[in-house]
């Protein structure tokens, strides 16, 4: 009885910090519709901030003052993000301005590393609260009570600015409709930068709140955003008395998680969040997100068309450089090569779900990851051959992707974008620890190809033929019946139905197609490095493929397989430098700026300027 | 501001969305204290000029100068705050605000030259509010949620609203009321222009009918005037409500 009492205490002492950071976050989303991914960042900003500060500040007053000084330092970076890169891409397509904040992650990444070294730090322990106390019996850190009387505060306080303040009236209306807000005449840039400072001060207080538990570390803004998008869907996406829910049944869960089916943590948020789901689509606090909803909808789409006969030329000229590669480049770069064509499958599968289907997902990694790690096993515990484990990896992923899209497409939005995330984060958590098949973290070595596709020219042009084949067969879905099926489902859902059209089963095929093609991809991956890694399944591996769709252009046929070239070319190239991630970062945010429309869109509005393409349309220039 | 200037002055604007022209040249003035009604069927172009105006879809050519002032290409906010109201079509209300949070929302400091409301001017102007007061948005009626936009509005206290289609699909008591409404918002000195569709409404509280077909105005005069002429009613207006 005892120990449970503790284990009960140990779970909402951690739920503080959650709860916190997961506010912060839905805060953000609710007014401003960004999804921040870089919420994570602030959080260890917060947690290295609050450090550095203790270090200087003494005693009782120094440690609290510190903590309190983290929240301000951080939402007053988060709030300068907002000023100098966010404002700039509010008017672009939504969700495009997830592709800054994750700009942002790796830019925050390599400062951290910089400035705090790689080494992880000790939080020091709170002044005064060092002991422990006995709860029946049982030890229980007087920190931990600490904490557990400081959320309510931080929750209570919260609430009085959100339900009692002119400031919380003007939040709530924002998050329903922002552009009504605007048209009553209040200046919702300051709005917006306001609830930036305040998310990211939560975050930023969570972080530093935290130190004495978990200290510093520069895998933290990654552990916590996976739990943390789970707390705020779960609770409901912009509800704070969800996100205070969600926060200690996650906390708590895990704690005794830990303690009786130790084999299941990594899993077990999961299996909650897909169940939550399942019965309350919109979290247990939440409601329903009405998509398009007013004053969000972006500029009307460009109709999409074949291309004409200069790109097709050029295209084609292209492939036939491309093709000649292993007579003209080096060895080395047949080798890259290879990896840019199989990457570039894969964001093109990912780029037909998000353009066509208008279905975000952040969980594409699980068919990519899947698909590979299908192959793997097939080769590697009952020695089948190449041909058959590269069949079976697009099939594999498919009939997953089908299971999965089953599920997760009763959801919407970013509902359901956090499903397929949860799904993909499930996968990954299995193959780490079912280690007895997977390998778990050792992975799977020794999957080669079969000794036809054995060279490195060879297997360049079986990913090719497959690469560009099945970018090409996606291409010709757009401009076949079902593309223009899913586009209707995509922009007018109701009315699609009112035609006869079955969306839901529409999306469901789409979403099976994406799977196939990326296990395909990741079929032709593992056989490409001969070993696969649970790493193929992790979050950031989901959240590559998104950016690159998302700077390729969403808006563009190209954009997948485009976005995809750029990135892992640029990628491979900055990987040689110290301090990769800040310039790639870097890059990523100036490309969102300078590009709203993702690259494909600059450069169509670019030539359309310079009188090369035939569609010219003086109307629409004047706009820009 | 010169004596007899004025109050609103759209200037030849022209407005998009993307590629499709809404408005193709629409021009028209308001004189202080006057009451304008924007007619004109369905797709004539009488939403987007209100909001051409208070610069939700901003015109890409023309100029809109209130109060002697030129606001074209300001953002909403600041249009807001020089004094132009905007009650929009779709009452867009806070539905998860309750009535006196939607009023709070709207509020903005008095300012010189209008009238300035308090929440019981307001209460007492749409008693049917007062008893709402601590009720949500979407508790409300059709007619409720109406005269809340109305409310609303009057909370930055404009010197001139802009009211979008006051009197569709409310019921014909509320109708009534409404005609009542914007009559008072006359007499306390407001300038008021209002799109309608209701011929029969508009005539009961406007001065003046400015008549849109395909983005242009094609008549504008007093509804003295219109009544002359019917072929202009015939060719640009929907018989109904005549």
């Amino acid at each position: 009885m005892g120990l449970i009492l503790a284990q009960l205490l140990t779970g909402l002492a951690n739920a503080g910090a959650l709860f916190m950071v997961a506010s912060g976050l839905s805060l953000i989303f609710g007014v401003t519709r960004i999804v921040n991914f870089a919420h994570g960042s602030f959080y260890m900003l917060g947690a290295y901030v609050g450090y550095s500060l203790m270090q200087v500040l003494p005693g009782a007053v120094g440690f609290w003052g510190a903590i309190l000084l983290s929240g301000l330092v951080v939402g007053l970076i988060g709030a300068l993000v907002e000023v100098i890169v966010l404002r700039r891409v509010y008017a672009a397509p939504e969700l495009f301005q997830l592709v800054a904040t994750f700009g942002v992650i790796l830019v925050v990444q390599d400062l951290a590393l910089a400035i705090w070294g790689p080494t992880d730090l000790l939080g020091p322990r709170a002044p005064g609260l060092r002991g422990v106390v006995r709860v029946m019996g049982e030890p229980v850190p007087q920190y931990d009570l600490a904490l557990i009387a400081i959320t309510p505060v931080v929750a209570l306080a919260l609430w009085y600015l959100i339900a009692r303040t002119r400031v919380g009236v003007l939040v709530r209306a924002a998050t329903q409709d922002r552009e009504m807000v605007a048209a009553l005449g209040v200046n919702q840039r300051w709005l917006f930068t306001g609830t930036f400072f305040l998310g990211c001060a939560l975050a930023g207080l969570g972080g530093a709140l935290q130190l004495p538990k978990g200290g510093a570390d520069l895998l933290m803004d990654f552990t916590i955003l996976a739990q943390v998008f789970v707390v705020v869907v779960i609770g409901g996406m912009g509800s704070l008395p969800g996100a205070l829910l969600a926060s200690v049944l996650i906390s708590v869960l895990n704690v005794f998680g830990v303690s009786y089916l130790p084999q299941s943590t990594l899993v077990l948020m999961y299996v909650v969040m897909v169940a939550v789901l399942m019965w309350r689509p919109f979290g247990l606090l939440g409601r329903a997100e009405v998509a398009g909803e007013l004053g969000q909808v972006g500029a009307p789409e460009e109709p999409i068309r074949p291309a004409g006969w200069p790109i097709r030329a050029t295209v084609a000229a292209a492939l036939a450089v491309l093709a000649a590669l292993p007579f003209w480049g080096s060895p080395f770069s047949v080798v890259l090569a290879t990896d840019i064509l199989i990457f570039c499958l894969f964001a093109a599968s990912l780029h037909m779900l998000i353009g066509l289907g208008g279905l975000v997902s952040f969980g594409h990694a699980a068919f990519w990851g899947g698909g590979a790690y299908v192959a793997a096993l097939l080769v590697a515990r009952l020695d089948v051959p190449m041909e058959v484990a590269m069949l079976a990896a697009p099939v594999g992923a498919g009939l997953a992707a089908l299971a999965v899209g089953w599920i997760a497409l009763r959801a919407s939005g970013v509902y359901f974008a956090m499903l397929t995330l949860a799904f993909a984060q499930l996968l990954w958590s299995l193959v780490l620890q079912w280690g007895a098949v997977t390998g778990g973290d050792d992975g799977i070595v020794g999957v080669w190809p079969a000794d036809w596709a054995s060279g490195n020219t060879a297997y360049f042009y079986l990913a090719l033929a497959l690469s560009v084949g099945g970018i090409l067969a996606l291409r010709h879905m757009a401009h076949a019946p079902l593309g223009y099926a899913l586009r209707a489902a995509r922009d007018a859902p109701l009315r699609a139905e009112a035609t006869g059209l079955h969306t839901r089963r529409l999306q469901l095929v789409a979403f099976a197609l994406a799977g196939t093609l990326a296990g395909l991809a990741g079929g032709l991956f593992v056989f490409s490095k001969g070993s696969v890694f649970p790493n193929e399944l992790e979050i950031s591996r989901s959240f590559d493929a998104l950016i690159v769709v998302f700077l390729g252009g969403v808006k563009t046929l190209s954009g997948g397989w485009v976005g995809g070239a750029v990135f892992e070319s640029a990628e491979d190239l900055l990987t040689r430098f110290a301090f990769w991630r800040l310039t790639l970062g870097l890059l990523i945010i100036a490309v969102v700026i300078v590009a709203p429309e993702g690259i494909v869109g600059a450069a169509r509005g670019l030539a359309r300027r310079a009188g090369l393409t035939r569609d010219a349309d003086p109307a629409r220039e004047d706009a820009r | 501001m010169a004596e007899g200037a004025p109050m609103l002055e759209v200037a030849d604007i022209a407005t998009f969305y993307g590629r499709a022209q809404v408005l193709d040249g629409v021009s028209f003035s308001v004189a202080p204290g006057e009451v304008v009604a924007l007619l004109g069927r369905n797709g004539a172009g009488k939403t987007t000029t209100l909001k051409s105006i208070i610069g939700l879809v901003p015109p890409r050519a023309g100029r809109v100068t209130f109060r002697g002032q030129e606001i074209t290409g300001w953002p909403s906010y600041r249009i807001a705050r020089a004094g132009l109201g905007y009650v929009p079509e779709e009452r867009r209300i806070f539905t998860q605000l309750t009535v006196a949070e939607n009023l709070e929302v709207g509020r903005q400091p008095p300012r010189e030259g209008a009238v300035g409301w308090s929440e019981d001017a307001l209460f007492e102007l749409f008693p049917n509010l007062a008893e709402r007061r601590g009720n949500l948005g979407k508790a409300l009626s059709g007619g409720e949620q109406q005269m809340l936009t109305i409310a609303r509005t009057l909370m930055g206290n404009p010197a001139l609203v802009l009211l979008d289609e006051p009197s569709e699909g409310i019921a014909p008591v509320i109708v009534a009321q409404m005609a009542r409404a914007v009559r008072r918002l006359k007499a306390e000195g407001l300038t008021v222009v209002l799109s309608e569709q209701n011929l029969a409404f508009a005539r009961a509280v406007a001065d003046r009918a400015v008549i849109l077909d395909h983005g242009r105005v094609r008549f504008d005069d007093s509804f003295a005037a219109l009544d002359a002429r019917p072929e202009v009613r015939d060719a640009h207006l929907s018989v109904s409500g005549a």
